[in-house]
């Protein structure tokens, strides 16, 4: 990789201009985490009265307790569930776009609209659209023979919130698919195409082995966006019900330090969390920054 | 054309009284932190311009935070970095977290002691005084807004399915017969379906058929306590509610609050609806081409000593320490002033919540509105029912908001076939007495 080197007249200089950012940086990512690390050995009251502090209790207690075990559980099936589908799906719609020639554009700027709502709102146009008493969804379902109550089954609150969640997330996607299959050179397909090689075949040996630095950069955002960023969605249709089934981990560091108002235990999640997108930063950052094409 | 002398003439009234005010010497600001949203944060507002206008030393600030858990959580940090409001509304699950935080909070016997205002704390409803009360009965926080869940059901739907629309079912018995009536005569698409199954359908009911909840008195005796939620009076309960789920008699409204359980009502699907007296205007307001009838909640007629009485739902004000001196003295007179019979008889009757005082009652009595609007009365007929027992007379339990999720967690579990009505209730005294251990742990 190359790099790119300014020179400076004064040795302080650079020092101040990067000043501003640092001091953001400071006062609020780094200055907070290092609260919550703190808090995290700590018990307390909900007023902080009194203060004890507890060495590692707060995170045994953490792994030993099945809500967590089950909070974890249940933000693997969620994050997978959602990058995969967004990614397929924003792959899908780029692959079709792609063969337009006229239309193209009118597509994109469609597919892109659902990016620009705000994720409470899409979670409570989703909410309405499933709700079992008033919804649309549940009512067409009920003509085929299904019982549509995300109120009380797992597997149906899990389908609305990944299906909320992933409908956000596929115009991102699809966007940069868009973007690094027009940087895919069209010789190659034609001359396979000469060869006698398929849609399909070429799609699979050509187009989708190129693809694969974009794919894998999106894989690495999706699941950061699916445990982080969907927690509107949660907090907008289930709240984590019913029995815990969608209660994903960021959303019951809130449940918990919030509502509970147990600090300790709260922190000490966020703790947990903050190590996952430090692995998740690491290998984004290692091993494929290097390789992806924008 | 006099509309507009008068606006004009107000304007001015209101430039002038803007003046006045601010040419006056500065009157001593009490911020109250509240979660009432809309017509009731209105009025709650109203309530407060009375008071403002009714002297000039103090004037009380309303500012609305949210929901409730939302309004005590900012109360709560606020607290921590020193910039806490003089009065803050809590939820009752709050308190034996705000009884707990003795650092935190300014007792109100206490504050009406120090400041010398007349206060009777006799002169409050006992059931509604006694959930706030410590164990020496001092008062420590000042009622607001309490109710009591009732039942509300549908006339027009009664009568088509051939039941006299004037009486109301008093019996469980009585529900899951007319349930069955309303839905086989096609009246309805449902019997029944409640509002807050925490609070109605398992503190309520173990309260109304004077069951115990959890040792030393359901709480009040110390942190020590632990939950005894699996009574064979619930179980049975939980179980028929299982049932009834099963056969449609009953439709499952949400966790917490409940927010579809009303719409069913509503829309006519369900013709009985059990929910907060508070949710009378609510009711009167949205049930559209259908008479609304009142009842008590109903119990089982074989359990011995049922009905008992109900318990209280809804907000008490707390006040916090670390203001200063000259505030609380406008605190405690700005409760004297909330809790006469004029202020509370009108709050009382627009929103549903219950009378606090004895005085209030009376007054509501004396001006005939319980006569003119039926139903109004059967929430604090149903509290004073009976002298509140060791079992009747509330609860408070740490971490009770967490406690209350769990308890919709289990409903729902049993609900989906996932658990038994004992495994259910079971499973809830020992995660919820986990919690109480830990809340234990973190104030002594």
């Amino acid at each position: 990789m190359q790099t790119k080197r300014a020179i400076f007249a004064s040795r302080v200089l650079p020092y101040w201009l990067l000043a501003p950012q640092l001091a953001v940086t400071l006062v609020f990512f780094l200055w907070p985490a290092a609260q919550a690390v703190r808090q995290s050995f700590l018990r307390e009251d909900a007023f902080g009265l009194k203060t004890s502090f507890v060495w590692l209790e707060n995170y045994t207690r953490l792994f030993h307790d099945p809500n967590y075990l089950n909070s974890l559980k249940v933000t693997v099936v969620f994050a997978a569930s959602v990058t995969l589908l967004s990614v397929a799906l924003g792959l899908l719609f780029a692959l079709a776009v792609d063969r337009m020639i006229a239309s193209s554009r009118l597509y994109t700027t469609l597919l892109v609209w659902p990016y620009a709502v705000a994720p409470a709102v899409a979670g409570v146009l989703w909410w309405f659209m499933f709700n079992p008493t008033l919804g649309v969804i549940p009512y067409v379902l009920e003509g085929l023979g299904y019982d549509w109550n995300h109120l009380l089954s797992p597997t149906d609150a899990m389908i609305l919130v990944v299906a909320a969640s992933t409908w956000k997330q596929i115009s991102y996607n699809f966007l940069f698919f868009v973007a690094g299959l027009q940087a895919i050179p069209r010789a190659l397909g034609e001359a396979a195409a000469i060869d006698g090689a398929g849609p399909v075949k070429r799609f699979f040996s050509i187009t989708f082995p190129l693809l694969s630095p974009t794919t894998f950069f999106l894989m690495v955002v999706n699941t950061v966006y699916a445990m982080f960023d969907t927690f509107p969605v949660i907090h907008a249709t289930t709240e984590g019900n019913p029995a815990q089934s969608t209660n994903i981990l960021v959303y019951k560091v809130y449940v918990d330090g919030f509502l509970g108002l147990n600090l300790g235990s709260s922190a000490a999640q966020s703790v947990v969390l903050m190590a996952i997108v430090i692995a998740l930063t690491v290998i984004q950052f290692r091993y494929i920054e290097r390789r992806v094409e924008y | 054309m006099s509309t507009i002398v008068n606006w004009i003439g107000g304007a001015a009234t209101m430039a002038a009284a803007t003046l006045l005010s601010s040419a006056a010497f500065a009157a001593t600001e009490i911020q109250w932190w509240h979660a009432m949203g809309g017509e009731l944060g209105a009025k709650l507002e109203e309530i407060v311009a009375g008071y403002n206008a009714s002297q000039d030393e103090y004037k009380v600030v309303p500012v609305y935070k949210g929901t409730y858990p939302e309004t005590m959580t900012a109360a709560i940090t606020a607290f921590r970095a020193g910039e806490q409001p003089a009065i803050v509304q809590v939820f009752e699950v709050g308190t034996g977290t705000m009884m707990a935080a003795r650092g935190a909070v300014y007792p109100v016997y206490q504050l009406m002691k120090d400041a010398g205002a007349d206060f009777d704390q006799k002169a409050f409803l006992p059931a509604v005084v006694g959930y706030y009360t410590d164990t020496d009965g001092n008062m420590l926080s000042m009622p607001f807004n309490s109710s009591t869940p009732i039942l509300y059901y549908n006339k027009d739907v009664f009568e088509k399915a051939g039941l006299d629309p004037e009486k109301a079912p008093e019996t469980w018995s009585d529900v899951e017969e007319f349930s069955k009536k309303i839905i086989d005569s096609g009246a309805a698409k449902c019997g029944f379906t409640t509002g807050w199954i925490s609070w109605v359908q398992l503190e309520n009911l173990s309260a109304w058929h004077n069951q115990s909840i959890g040792t030393l008195e359901n709480g009040f005796g110390g942190l020590d306590t632990e939950l005894t939620f699996d009574g064979p009076v619930q179980e049975r309960h939980w179980e028929n509610l299982k049932k009834w789920q099963d056969s449609g008699v009953f439709e499952y409204g949400g966790p917490v609050g409940g927010n579809d359980a009303a719409p069913k009502f509503y829309s006519q699907e369900c013709a009985i609806y059990m929910n907060s007296s508070a949710s009378r205007a609510g009711v009167m307001a949205n049930a559209k081409g259908f008479e609304v009838g009142f009842g008590m909640l109903p119990y089982y007629a074989d359990v011995d000593g049922a009905p008992q009485n109900s318990i209280i739902g809804g907000a008490t004000l707390w006040v916090l320490k670390g203001r200063e001196e000259a505030e609380y003295k406008g605190v405690a007179e700005f409760f004297s002033y909330l809790s006469s019979p004029e202020v509370q008889a009108d709050w009382h009757q627009f929103s549903g919540y219950l009378p606090i005082t004895e005085a209030a009652y009376e007054l509501g009595k004396e001006q005939g509105y319980y006569a003119k609007n039926p139903g109004t009365d059967v929430g604090i007929k149903q509290i004073t029912l009976n002298p509140p027992t060791a079992n009747s007379k509330g609860l408070r339990f740490g971490n009770y908001v967490q406690i209350r999720n769990i308890i919709d967690e289990e409903f729902q579990a049993l609900l989906s076939g996932q658990k038994t009505a004992r495994e259910a209730l079971q499973s809830l005294d020992q995660r919820g007495n986990e919690l109480i251990r830990e809340f234990q742990a973190a104030n002594s």
